[in-house]
């Protein structure tokens, strides 16, 4: 019998909420636009996913790893320096750059680790971006004694060495992707296709809450251990839930992890924050929501950035997690229903944080967190003291140091 | 289903059975390895033999397609080669050829950026007869499939080894012109075919879905489609022919390439179904 963990148990199972539809949409959004090769795997997925959450045995064992593995809960900070900075709203913390492998993605890959084995796959793969995911994948996969192959776009390759360097020490393969722009949205590509080739014995790990149905929401039910949290401490240790919830979004998984179990506390106002790049108003941005619009990517109706033909285009920003085309289809219909909105952060502002939040709070986040931290601090900044903005600090900047020396001329 | 009207694909696979012939169906992607090339490769094509052709659409993300149909895309890409150039090399090759199906096989995207309706007025107008959207499972058809058969156009749909019952039942209530089976799981290209594994198949989704039954994926060998044109109603080339095309420089060469070839495989079909005929007569 497995000891009890500390605080899951009586908030699990991870509710999944009355979204998507049985056949996977959120609205007109999601579904499954895959090769007919993919479908039976995603049945079987389904399948497996509904049963194993209310599965008490799986629960348990996920909740145990979750305490003893990755270290949750992990707690929400006050950031009092950088509050009295911004002079308005009490800035709050949930330190998800405290969690093994020092981002929220090792929520989600905890969880479908332990899916792939309960399914008895023994081989698992994944896409990578900033090689967050990559790494948790790994790290589960070395765990668990489970084959792991990582597939990256070779530019990502090269602005993220050291979690390449990470991935390797856990024993998975790390496959250079070189089609298409050589980022995220290839490395996707090819993750699919080295799924539908080996769908027998293989379980697909994605990291982002995109994709076919059923992955935007099994990613959202994993990582919402963040949002239930968030929202017992807040009404723990401050009696009141937040004023506003800010994160970053690239696929989304972060914020939709955050958000989701405080969609219908109507008070709390929800904010993604996307890569606006080098401004909105030109290509180089990966601002989905913003400057996006509806049609189908990597297995979902969803916004993306595409051309007057329909091709999808390149996208760009500082930050590689965020550097991504499309975003999960949950995201989009909660931009429709206006029950969230997006805004964007670009390289400039998106650094400005990221240098403020290391010197004045002793934190260093990642660059895509970053972009979540610069709206967050400007939000703040409009608001009544007695009013709490909780940023979800996805992930610690580690990974991007060598990324940040070098934009600024200093070689290490 | 269209309605009662007629379509190339129906009147030719009905041609080919009373003349006990299995379909030769190559697949190019338009625009490779030049757009000035792909009219030409198409007749050639048919003097090759072809009896149906499949003109990919060019697409950035072509997630169930190998690094073969990839590289093609790209290229093509490079040439600025979208749908609505598509429809418009379908047009030129209609001008010469009136009667062999031409079929359009891509990802979503493109085409509802287009606008599905619009899109299956103007492929009907330039003379395309049927449509495969690669990522568009019969799930997430409905729609675009009542467009389709609005413009007198078939939906084509997949089926793999990993397709069961209920979904062969849900594809039949949508499909038209023909099944292509996928004959591995995998992305185009991938690997070679065991044909063994072929006749049970064939067998399960003709006695599903009454619509000629279509073979790709891995099939590269003379041989091999000949096995195949034992078993099925029409053997797909792919990826093994675009990957001759590749690095091809003249329209003139490519032609004479993908002839080359095809013939070589469609004599190979027409003996094994002689021999299929011989057998049963004997």
């Amino acid at each position: 019998m497995m000891a009890k963990p500390l605080e899951q148990m009586q908030h699990n199972p991870p509710i999944s909420g009355v979204w998507p539809d049985a056949t996977g949409h959120f609205g007109t959004y999601g579904g499954r636009f895959v090769s007919e090769t993919l479908m039976p795997a995603l049945e079987e997925l389904e399948i497996a996913w509904r049963h194993y959450l209310s599965d008490a045995r799986f629960i348990e064992r996920l909740d145990q790893d979750l305490a003893t593995f990755v270290g949750r809960p992990s707690p929400i900070y006050w950031a009092e320096n950088l509050t009295r900075a911004a002079g308005g709203a009490k800035i709050l913390f949930k330190r998800e750059d405290l969690n093994h492998t020092g981002a929220h993605k090792i929520n989600n890959t905890v969880g479908q680790a332990l899916l792939a084995q309960a399914m008895g796959k023994r081989r698992v793969i994944a896409e990578t971006g900033a090689g967050q995911h990559g790494v948790a994948s790994a790290t589960v996969a070395a765990r668990l004694g489970m084959e792991c192959i990582v597939y990256m776009g070779s530019d990502d390759i090269e602005r993220q060495s050291p979690n390449v360097y990470r991935m390797k020490l856990m024993g998975a393969e790390v496959v250079s992707v070189d089609t298409g722009s050589r980022t995220l949205k290839d490395a996707l590509n090819e993750a699919m296709r080295d799924w539908v080739t080996h769908v027998d014995n293989t379980f697909y790990i994605l990291g982002t809450a995109a994709g076919p149905h059923p992955y935007p929401a099994m990613v959202r039910d994993f990582n919402a251990v963040v949002g239930r949290e968030a929202r017992r401490q807040m009404l723990e240790h401050y009696g009141a839930l937040p004023d506003a919830l800010v994160a970053c979004v690239g696929g989304g998984s972060n914020a939709l992890g955050l958000f989701h179990p405080f969609i219908e506390d109507d008070s709390v106002d929800m904010i993604g924050v996307e890569a606006a790049g080098r401004g909105l108003s030109g290509d180089e941005h990966s601002a989905t929501l913003c400057a996006g619009r509806v049609g189908v990517l990597h297995g979902s109706r969803t916004y993306l950035l595409d051309d007057d033909a329909g091709q999808i285009r390149d996208t760009y920003s500082v930050s590689a997690g965020l550097d991504y085309p499309g975003v999960g289809p949950e995201h989009a219909w909660l931009k429709d229903s206006g029950r969230a909105r997006y805004v964007g952060v670009d390289d400039r502002k998106a650094m400005e944080a990221f240098h403020m939040v290391s010197r004045t709070e002793g934190i260093i986040p990642a660059l895509e967190t970053a972009h979540g931290l610069a709206y967050g601090i400007e939000l703040a900044a409009t608001m009544s003291p007695d009013q709490t903005v909780l940023i979800n600090l996805s992930g610690r900047g580690d990974k991007d140091i060598n990324t940040v020396a070098k934009l600024e001329g200093i070689s290490l | 289903m269209t309605g009662g009207m007629t379509n190339r694909i129906d009147q030719r696979f009905q041609a080919l059975k009373e003349a006990n012939r299995a379909a030769l169906v190559p697949y190019i992607t338009a625009g490779h390895p030049h757009p000035d090339a792909t009219v030409a490769l198409l007749h050639a094509a048919v003097s090759a033999g072809a009896d149906v052709v499949e003109l990919g659409m060019p697409f950035s993300d072509v997630m169930a397609d190998g690094p073969v149909i990839q590289r093609a895309c790209e290229r093509a890409l490079e040439h600025g080669v979208g749908l609505q150039e598509v429809l418009t090399l379908v047009a030129q090759f209609r001008q010469h050829d009136a009667t062999t199906p031409v079929v359009l096989m891509g990802y979503t995207n493109p085409i509802e950026r287009y606008g599905a309706t619009r899109f299956a007025e103007d492929a009907a107008q330039a003379g395309v007869d049927g449509l495969l959207i690669v990522d568009c499972p019969a799930d997430e058809a409905r729609d675009l499939q009542g467009e389709l058969a609005n413009a007198g156009l078939h939906q084509i749909f997949l089926v793999a080894p990993t397709t069961n019952d209920a979904r062969l039942a849900r594809a039949s209530e949508l499909a038209g012109g023909f099944v292509y089976y996928v004959s591995l799981t995998g992305v185009t290209g991938a690997a070679t075919l065991n044909t063994d594994a072929l006749a049970p198949m064939v067998e399960r989704i003709r006695g599903r879905i009454d619509l000629p039954v279509a073979v790709g994926f891995g099939i590269r060998e003379p041989e091999q489609a000949a096995r195949v044109a034992e078993l099925a109603d029409a053997v797909v080339i792919g990826s093994a022919l675009v990957s001759k095309l590749h690095d091809i420089d003249t329209v003139d060469e490519a032609c004479a390439t993908a002839s080359a070839y095809l013939s070589k495989v469609r004599a190979a079909m027409d003996e094994a179904r002689a021999g299929v005929d011989l057998a049963a007569s004997g």
